[in-house]
Formats: structure tokens, C-alpha cells, sequence
């Protein structure tokens, strides 16, 4: 566990390129009295590949987003690029991916249109230009949808639409990837393509933050793994992870968890 | 105080308005000469001359906060300002009434409706959630807050809530059409401005939040242009039914665009074209404007639907490839624009 104290970060420590991306100390959170997650020590650094799991109901995305800024901690800490989290507020460093968007399923949108979003941190109230469609354009290719860049997102499988949300976050060129459980829904085939995907942008330097139900793909992927629940019962490589006894303590029971779910 | 104060107020609206009614004159001296050239006897009267730009500002703002409403299904939210807007036209008739304010009855209307807004917003955000319960309370509350008003000045007022009620195209007064003016370039302004924002925020909530968007903000403007769109569409649409231009041509057009901008465009065309045939068949028909606008708009809806089916049915394009995945690429921020080497 990491014994940096980010209270006592500095201007010129910040400054430093081994700056961590996200550093929780301390942290305790709960919506009403009964605390979701409770002192809670995490440093990510640059180009990590990180997932975050435990079973239903260990604050898995409250964890997301205590550290994205989206809640403030109760006690403790909370910093995203040395800033405190819920303070904020350059997004396009930003990317992220849930299991599906808020809007109505008939919302009509295209894929392209969906990816622009992407550009919104970096034009604010203007009008992308011919380089911010370009950087659209790239994004699909790199995701490899361009040929369905004109598709309604109604019209496309699970496995197509994160890929669309992931193009999203590319154009935007967020230095952290931050996935909420992406592959719920996504079938088995487009899960593989879906995780090459991630290890491919993360072999390119990006950090990837992922919340993840599924043992089997976050071990076989995943440098590093969190396992929580409420508190922090692991933390480390993943193949460490898989010898330990953290995953049955975590998720009470002596299932073998990593074989069954891949 | 009073009388010092409601002169500097209407002095203040008065210097809003004038270039507006400038555009009224001009805009009747258009209609009467199209009038001329067409000879059709709907557009010789400056009451429908006014009827008719309000009908079309309406066909405008309507869809497109619509739009942003329909996707996050908050249908019911415009229903339930429309609501709380009547109940500000009757604090606007009563005011007049007992101590003789002078103001007109949609200004009152835009006040309370937006104050209802910012209140239904703060209480969802508050719960967490807009729910169909808050919803119909508050919509109920401003109804009978309306009716019980009314009814305590019986009499003079209870005559004229019909217009408001039910709309009407004669009593659109030069006042209400500069209002409604006022109020459309407020609502094009902000949404063409915040354009990027909204739907974001429409689209996906959390990742908007994430972007660095302040999703409570965007919630709370697009309430309060909710609020000035369906008092400003009452007029000739009436309480009741005014919320059925936020839905019914947005909901037109999500059958058969094949993209959100052309989604925007085609619920405008779509409203349109009811305000439009509405207007000239209730006046033919001497029927109330407000309800066969509705009518022609879900007649409009039913034909979008068909098209629709007949879209998926015929017109399945070929599932192109899928790509494969560009490792190649350099997605970082910083290698992304690096020149080839």
C-alpha cells in the first residue's frame, strides 16, 4: 500500500511525471449513515491497468465515483491528477464507459454522433472544426466501426455500442480510461474483441480503470487488481491475486469464482 | 411605491417589447399582402396575422426543447408546468383584479412556471430522481391553486379562462405575441448555444458529469426553457394540450430519423406542419385551435410510424464488417499528433 501522504503534496511534486492519476487515503463514503466503502487507500500511476472488483453491493461504483469527483468522501481524500476530485474539471482527461447510457433506447443517434461527444470537453459552446472531426474519424477507426459511423446506436449489439462509448472516450483523448462494468450484456465474442481492445490502448499508454464483475477476463487482463468489498481485501498483480485466499474472504464463499465465469 | 414601481416595470417592458412590435406591424403587412396575392380570407384579419407567427414560433421551440425532454422521458414534466403556468395566469388575473396590477396574465404565467420549475428540479435533485409522484403533485397543486383563484373572483374572470384553457387564435393580443417573441429568442438562443451541453447531458447523464459538466445546471435551464416554451405556446394551444407539442413531433420524428440533428430538424417540420394545417382547418372548421393542432400532430404521428415499419421492412441495409481493431494506433494524448517518424 502506498504510503505517500497527498496532504502534503507539493506544487513541485505535483509537477512530477510520476504524478499519481488517482490517490484515495482514508477514504469513507455512505449515502445515508451505513457506509458503502470505508478507509480506503488506493494510488493509480500512469499507464496502469487496474480492475476494481468484489462481489454485488461493495461499493464498486461508489469507489468509481468517489474517485471520478462525482461524490466527495466523507472522511479522507480524494485526488484526481493532484487535484481534489469533486474540484475536477478538465474532463477531456477523462473517459468514460458504462454498461449503457441513460438516454431512452429509441433516441435516434448515430454512432458518429455519439463519438463527437467526445470533443465537447475541448470546444465547450463552440462548433467542432475539421481537426476535432478528424480526431472523430481517427477514434472510429482505431475501435474499428467506421463503417458503422452513420448507424443509429439502436441498431447495434452490445459488443458494437461499447466500442462506439470507448471511441468516445479516445476522442476525447483522456489520458484515464474508466470502464463501469462494460461487459454486462455484451455476448462472449465481442467480451474477447472488447478486452483486446483494452489491452491494446493500454499497451499505447493509456491508464485503464476497470469495474468488473467478470474474475476470469479482469486476471487474464489486468495488471494489477483491487478486490473490495466495503474495505480493501486485495491489492496487487493479478496473478497474485488469483493464489490468494483475499477472493474468498471478500466474497464469502469458497466457489471457485475464476473458473466458472470465462 | 407601488404605482412608481409598476410604471419603471412597464416602462422597462415596454422598451423590451418596442422593436417587437415593429417585427408585428411588419410581419401583418407581409401576411396582408400575401392575403392579396393569395386571396385567401384567413390571412386578411391582424388577429390571425399574430395567431400564426405565435402558432409558428411555437412549431419551432416546441420540438426542440422536446427533444431534449422526450429522451430522458421527462414527457410529463412540460404537462405539469403547463399546470403550474395556469395557476400564474389566475395570480396574474386575480393580482389585476384586486389591486389592479395591469400586467399581462402570461408574464405572471412565465414567473410562477419557472419558479415551479426550479422547484421540481431542486426537489429531484434532492430525491435523486424525477419521479411520476412529485410530478403529478405538483401539477395538480397548480391547478387547483388556478381554479380555486378564479373561483374566489367568480364573475368578471371565470369568462375569460376558457382562452386559457383551451387556447384561442382571436385573442392574441399584441402584448402576448411580443411576449412570445421575447421568450422564443431567450429559448433559440440557449439551445442553439448550449446545443453540445444538452445533449450530452441527454444522452448520457453520468459521462456528461464526468466530462466536466454541470449536469444539475443543464437540468435546471432546460426546465426553466420547458416552463417559458409551454406558457408561451398556451396561448393558442390552452393548458391542457400544450404539452403535446413538446411530445408528439419529436416522437414523429424519432420513428424515421436516421440521426439526432435530423431528428431535430424533421420534429420542427413536423410541428410545422400541424400548426400550419391546424390553424387553417380549425379556422374552416370553427373549431378550437389548440385541439385540432393535437389532432393533425398525432394523424402526422400515426403516418411517421407507418413509415417507420416500412423503413425496417424494406429498407434493412446490409450489416457492413466490422473493423478490426487499429493496434497500430497511437491513442495517447501526446503520441496521438506525433508526426510519423
Amino acid at each position: 500500500m502506498s504510503t505517500h501522504n497527498p496532504e502534503n503534496t507539493t506544487s513541485a511534486e505535483s509537477a512530477n511525471s510520476t504524478e499519481p492519476i488517482v490517490e484515495l487515503s482514508g477514504v469513507d463514503f455512505g449515502y445515508t449513515s451505513t457506509l458503502v466503502v470505508e478507509d480506503i487507500s488506493l494510488r493509480i500511476d500512469p499507464g496502469e491497468y487496474v480492475a476494481i472488483v468484489g462481489p454485488n453491493g461493495s461499493g464498486k461504483s461508489t469507489l468509481m465515483k468517489l474517485l471520478l469527483g462525482l461524490v466527495r468522501p466523507d472522511e479522507g481524500i480524494a485526488r484526481l491528477f493532484g487535484e481534489p476530485s469533486h474540484e475536477f474539471d478538465d474532463g477531456s482527461r477523462l473517459g468514460y464507459v458504462a454498461q449503457h447510457a441513460s438516454a431512452s433506447k429509441e433516441m435516434p443517434i448515430t454512432v458518429r454522433e455519439v463519438v463527437k461527444m467526445g470533443r465537447f470537453p475541448h470546444v465547450g459552446f463552440g462548433r467542432l472544426s475539421g481537426a476535432d472531426w478528424d480526431i472523430v474519424d481517427e477514434a472510429l477507426a482505431t475501435v474499428g466501426m467506421t463503417a458503422f459511423a452513420d448507424r443509429r446506436v439502436t441498431q447495434l449489439s452490445g459488443g458494437q455500442r461499447q466500442r462506439a462509448f470507448i471511441a468516445r472516450a479516445l476522442a476525447g483523448e483522456a489520458d484515464l480510461l474508466v470502464l463501469d462494468e462494460p461487459t454486462v450484456g455484451v455476448d462472449m465474442e465481442s467480451v474477447e474483441a472488447f478486452y483486446d481492445l483494452l489491452d491494446s490502448l493500454h499497451g499505447n499508454g493509456i491508464t485503464v480503470l476497470l469495474i468488473e464483475h467478470d474474475l476470469g477476463a479482469v486476471t487474464e487482463h489486468a495488471e494489477r487488481v483491487v478486490c473490495l468489498n466495503r474495505e480493501i481485501y486485495f491489492d496487487g498483480p493479478a496473478s497474485e491475486f488469483v493464489e490468494s485466499d483475499s477472493l474468498a474472504r471478500a466474497f464469502g464463499t469458497t466457489a471457485n469464482l475464476l473458473g466458472g465465469s470465462r | 411605491m407601488i404605482p412608481l414601481a409598476l410604471s419603471l416595470q412597464t416602462g422597462l417592458l415596454d422598451s423590451v417589447l418596442g422593436p417587437l412590435y415593429w417585427f408585428l406591424a411588419y410581419w401583418s403587412e407581409i401576411m396582408s399582402w400575401l392575403a392579396g396575392q393569395t386571396g385567401l380570407e384567413i390571412l386578411q384579419y391582424g388577429f390571425m396575422h399574430r395567431a400564426i407567427l405565435v402558432g409558428l414560433c411555437i412549431g419551432v421551440m416546441a420540438p426542440l426543447i422536446g427533444t431534449f425532454l422526450v429522451h430522458r422521458q421527462l414527457a410529463l414534466i412540460g404537462d405539469a408546468l403547463a399546470h403550474t403556468g395556469f395557476a400564474g395566469v389566475a395570480i396574474g388575473l386575480f393580482l389585476n383584479a384586486v389591486i389592479d396590477l395591469g400586467v399581462s396574465p402570461y408574464l405572471t404565467a412565465v414567473v410562477v412556471a419557472m419558479i415551479a420549475a426550479l422547484l421540481i428540479e431542486l426537489i429531484s435533485e434532492a430525491t435523486d430522481a424525477y419521479n411520476d409522484v412529485s410530478m403529478a403533485i405538483v401539477l395538480s397543486t397548480g391547478f387547483a391553486l388556478g381554479t380555486t383563484l378564479i373561483s374566489i373572483n367568480a364573475g368578471g374572470l371565470a369568462v375569460g379562462v376558457n382562452q386559457f384553457l383551451f387556447g384561442n387564435l382571436s385573442t392574441v393580443s399584441n402584448e402576448s405575441a411580443a411576449i412570445l417573441l421575447a421568450l422564443f429568442g431567450i429559448i433559440i438562443g440557449v439551445i442553439g448555444l448550449t446545443r453540445n451541453q444538452l445533449l450530452y447531458v441527454t444522452f448520457d447523464e453520468t459521462a456528461a458529469a464526468v466530462s466536466g459538466l454541470s449536469v444539475s445546471w443543464y437540468n435546471r435551464i432546460t426546465v426553466m426553457l420547458t416552463a417559458m416554451v409551454v406558457v408561451g405556446a398556451m396561448q393558442i394551444m390552452g393548458v391542457i394540450l400544450v404539452a403535446a407539442m413538446l411530445v408528439v413531433p419529436v416522437a414523429g420524428a424519432s420513428q424515421v430519423a436516421r440521426s439526432f440533428n435530423e431528428s431535430l430538424l424533421i420534429s420542427v417540420v413536423l410541428a410545422e406542419l400541424a400548426v400550419i394545417l391546424g390553424i387553417g382547418a380549425s379556422y374552416y372548421g370553427e373549431a378550437t385551435a389548440g385541439g385540432v393542432i393535437v389532432l393533425v400532430a398525432v394523424a402526422i404521428y400515426v403516418v411517421t410510424v407507418v413509415i417507420g415499419k416500412l423503413q425496417t421492412a424494406f429498407g434493412e441495409e446490409e450489416t457492413p464488417e466490422m473493423g478490426s481493431i487499429d493496434t497500430n494506433e497511437p491513442a495517447s494524448r501526446g503520441e496521438r499528433h506525433r508526426p510519423e517518424s
